[in-house]
């Protein structure tokens, strides 16, 4: 893992990087640019989160959130990259997704998250949707420069 | 893109119900096509009733709950009635929280309480005893 977030939005460089996260390797990259691309990201998101042990629930949240965040990608920032990794504290396990695009970025970033608020295809509930679906969630944007998200969901099945 | 879209999914025709279901790999573009595939076969049959089973479906996020919606509405003004059957329970939650509620869209939880409700019954069982 690197230990910037500029590290990550680089294509990688050396081999050992792109191994898929379902292998040992704790973080992947993958493209945004196609709706092909948005059925691989699935794919690569529902098997991290096996990886890290999640329950159904858990996976569905993480994969659904990881759809919405990279079609707002694809559809509003013309396309971008996802990294994906497995992160650990404390003896939980964790999945962070990591979304960025170049596009024009957002100008109204509370208006963005407001349920029904949306200027593309879409119900317009994939930002503040994916917030909910995670346990944390950071958002930064400049106009022009395009938009980073990063969301994390930590493996804590809490006891009933 | 492609001149000649398909879901890649069959719907079948049962008296004025048709019946589909939607497979797991849905992209954009199979779902776009099956919304204008199914229209067109509501039009074509004069279906009564759409049962579309979602069993296999292991998630859906807004862009395939904004398809079922519209499909939805597009039957409903067709004069069609849409039930969309077998919903798992992970995708049920996991829409809540992302705020969507399918309103509108008239669900069941099994295809063959989704076929009940368009008025389907099971046939009674045939009594071997009573061939007289």
């Amino acid at each position: 893992m690197t230990g910037s977030h500029a590290g990550t939005t680089r294509a990688p460089q050396r081999a050992d990087k792109v191994v898929p996260a379902h292998h040992s390797t704790e973080s992947s990259t993958h493209p945004v640019a196609s709706e092909e691309d948005l059925l691989s990201i699935r794919h690569a998101v529902r098997a991290a989160t096996l990886h890290a042990g999640f329950g159904i629930v858990d996976q569905t949240r993480v994969v659904t959130a990881a759809s919405e965040l990279a079609r707002n990608a694809y559809v509003h920032g013309g396309g971008g990259t996802l990294t994906l990794d497995i992160v650990r504290r404390l003896g939980t396990t964790g999945v962070r997704l990591t979304v960025e695009d170049d596009g024009p970025g957002i100008e109204d970033i509370e208006e963005a998250f407001t349920d029904g608020f949306t200027t593309g295809a879409g119900l317009g509930h994939g930002l503040g949707g994916a917030r909910r679906l995670m346990d944390e969630f950071t958002l930064s944007s400049t106009a022009g420069r395009g938009t980073v998200v990063t969301a994390t969901r930590w493996n804590n099945r809490r006891a009933p | 893109m492609n001149g000649h879209p398909s879901a890649g999914v069959p719907i079948l025709q049962l008296g004025d119900v048709l019946i589909s279901g939607l497979l797991n790999e849905l992209d954009d573009k199979s779902a776009m096509a099956f919304t204008e595939e199914l229209t067109q076969t509501i039009s074509s049959t004069g279906a009564r009733g759409v049962l579309i089973d979602i069993s296999r479906l292991e998630l859906i996020d807004s862009f395939v709950a904004r398809m079922l919606t519209h499909l939805t509405t597009t039957a409903r003004l067709l004069g069609a009635r849409v039930i969309v059957a077998g919903m798992r329970p992970p995708v049920a939650i996991t829409l809540v929280e992302l705020g969507i509620e399918l309103s509108g869209v008239e669900t069941a939880l099994s295809a063959e309480q989704g076929l009940t409700a368009l008025g389907w019954h099971r046939a009674a069982p045939t009594r071997a005893g009573e061939a007289r």
